[in-house]
């Protein structure tokens, strides 16, 4: 396990340092491993030398951080396969390797790359998946993350999330900055930065705009920026509070939490900001909404039955079940992506632990030992979960899967960071 | 070999932060009633160096005009502005009473002046909820002074959750420190 972190590290430096991003960057490390860890190879490609960034370092990468697969050395092989055909799979039994991963780089006369890769498995001599990429050499790290999400959904059956991006807030000195990279980490930039501190950050379901909370007006206000612009509107700026956005599936409705009438409750609106109406008629605190996948209904966070609970509300009708019974602090409801269940944060012996509650059986799994886990944002194949917790007095991430066996560390060089969120798939 | 690595980067990463705040100035649209301009030195931008937007604002606000008043001499129970509150409570405790009862009977003698109650948390707990909290300790300041004759539009409150820690520590003495709401007159 530690030469993986080294060789990931290794990789780190050798792909990150030609284009250092001035800014604190975060690196993943796994931590804890599932145990039936896919055995796969991952044969260098052919003329891929010709490139300094190549790709099959950042697949290989990618697919040891989900701690699903274990990389099986490819040394010795010759000649290396580099086309499905060539692959011997009598070698590859030999090493364990239950898949192997072949292919080519060859330069176009345009200054373009043609990629061809082909996924190989090694018991059945099957292959499994082929493809091929016209792209630039700035290209190649988005090339990597899209071969590595098919390797995944290939053989795990859920889609991959290499391709996606993380959004969350770091706070260096007395400055706060809300961040965008890659979900391994690479180019982070940051999106707005402000001496008051932001949280909060929510992403619109086709990745263009993050809705989020900034106490820069010396109050909660909650606005929404455009990524590709930067561009940026206050939609909900009324008098009190303005918190907790939260996107409907559609991308043109967002649930918040204001207390312009008195008290937190929920409302909907544009995300323009126009059609403002209030959801919630209840004397407690309602806050904390989340579309369900379908967007027929909301969970949210309420004290109105004494404690904090999680509850759900139909949209079209209004009507309020309680969800969350054990215990006397269940909050930060964050639906899983098939609606069967939500992953939430809970107060047990006044340590704060990320959970996991399957709606049909009512059975709560325990993910994290706390004491300060928070902000759970669950990827959207539903297998990884990233939260915030803290370390030594700093804030820090971490990522758990949904079944508890696979444990990530994500590592700032910044202050502290919290308030993660994952961001959507990819538009294919 | 790790650690150096990492304090590498910083250091590069550290360089690299301070030349990063120039961007052109974008205007910036206020829904709903209570409009501010956008302080807190906060500046914005999109991804991918592609397009720019931003602001950039001193946060000034115009005073209330409540000159060299019994606000901020020491010797005034009205320079006193924070309410303490128990864990987990939002009631007014029996030894802030006189100080709620003082800027109470302030906003009723000076009908012109307003004020931002500001409610806060410690740090135990949901961010979001924790935002809620605050509004609720806040709020039940504001209700005490309505009660005693303040009017409605003469109080805002807000709540900062636990994102604005007044003691940064991780213990119950800290704690008790940031379980509170602040008074701010219109202008301060």
């Amino acid at each position: 396990m530690h030469s993986l972190v080294r060789t990931l590290l290794l990789l780190l430096s050798f792909t990150l340092l030609p284009a250092l991003p001035a800014r604190a960057q975060l690196t993943i490390e796994i931590v804890g491993g599932a145990g039936t860890a896919v055995p796969i190879s991952i044969v260098p490609f052919e003329s891929e030398a010709t490139w300094p960034l190549g790709i099959t370092g950042i697949v290989g990468a990618d697919l040891a951080r989900s701690g699903l697969f274990r990389l099986v050395d490819y040394g010795g092989i010759v000649p290396r396969p580099a086309r499905p055909e060539e692959v011997r799979v009598a070698d590859w039994r030999a090493r364990g390797a239950d898949a192997v991963v072949v292919g080519s780089m060859r330069a176009l006369t345009d200054g373009r790359v043609e990629v061809r890769f082909a996924l190989v498995d090694a018991t059945k001599s099957a292959v499994l998946a082929s493809q091929v990429y016209t792209v630039t050499p700035a290209q190649f790290r988005a090339t990597a993350h899209r071969i590595a999400d098919v390797i995944y959904e290939k053989l795990t059956g859920a889609p991959g999330v290499f391709s996606t991006r993380i959004a969350y807030v770091t706070k260096q000195g007395p400055r706060f900055a809300l961040q965008v990279a890659d979900a391994d980490g690479n180019d982070p930039q940051t999106i707005v930065s402000s001496n008051e501190p932001l949280l909060s950050p929510r992403w619109a379901p086709d990745g263009t705009r993050i809705a989020y909370v900034s106490l820069e007006q010396k109050k909660p206000v909650v606005y929404v920026q455009s990524l590709a612009t930067g561009g940026r509107q206050a939609i909900a700026n009324f008098r009190g509070s303005n918190s907790a956005p939260a996107w409907a599936p559609d991308g043109r409705t967002l649930a918040v939490t204001l207390t312009r009438d008195g008290g937190s409750q929920l409302y909907l609106m544009n995300a323009d900001g126009s059609n403002v109406r209030r959801v919630t008629q209840s004397a407690a605190i309602d806050t904390e909404a989340y579309f369900m996948p379908d967007g027929q209904s909301l969970l949210f966070t309420s004290d109105r039955g004494g404690s904090p609970q999680i509850y759900r509300m139909s949209v079209g009708s209004g009507a309020v079940e309680r969800i969350t019974f054990e215990g006397g602090y269940n909050v930060t409801p964050r639906p899983l992506p098939d609606g069967k269940g939500m992953v939430f944060v809970r107060r047990e012996g006044g340590r704060f632990q990320v959970a996991t509650l399957d709606f049909a059986t009512r059975q709560v799994q325990v993910l994290t030992q706390g004491p300060l886990d928070e902000s759970p944002s669950v990827a959207p194949n539903g297998k990884m979960v990233i939260y915030a917790n803290e370390q030594g007095g700093r804030g820090v991430l971490a990522a758990v899967s949904t079944d508890g066996r696979v444990r990530q560390r994500l590592s700032s060089t910044a202050t502290d960071v919290r308030e993660p969120a994952w961001g959507p798939l990819a538009r294919p | 070999m790790r650690k150096l690595f990492l304090a590498a980067i910083a250091t590069v990463f550290l360089a690299g932060c301070a030349s990063q705040e120039t961007q052109p100035e974008a205007p910036i649209d206020d829904k709903g009633a209570a409009t501010a301009p956008a302080g807190g030195g906060t500046s914005t931008s999109g991804v991918g160096g592609a397009g720019v937007g931003g602001t950039s604002a001193s946060g000034a606000v115009a005073g209330a005009g409540t000159g060299t008043s019994p606000l901020r001499d020491p010797a005034n129970i009205l320079s006193k502005r924070t309410v303490y509150f128990d864990f987990d409570s939002f009631v007014v405790k029996d030894e802030f009473r006189p100080l709620v009862e003082a800027h109470a009977r302030y906003l009723v003698a000076n009908r012109s002046a307003r004020m931002t109650i500001q409610g806060n948390t410690d740090e135990r707990g949901s961010r979001e909820y924790n935002i809620a909290l605050g509004q609720r300790r806040a709020d039940a300041i504001k209700r005490m002074m309505t009660l005693l004759g303040a009017q409605e539009a003469q109080i805002e409150t807000v709540s900062f959750g636990k994102e604005k820690p007044r003691n940064p520590g991780h213990e119950e003495s800290a704690w008790a420190e940031n379980r509170r709401g602040d008074i701010l007159y219109a202008g301060e």
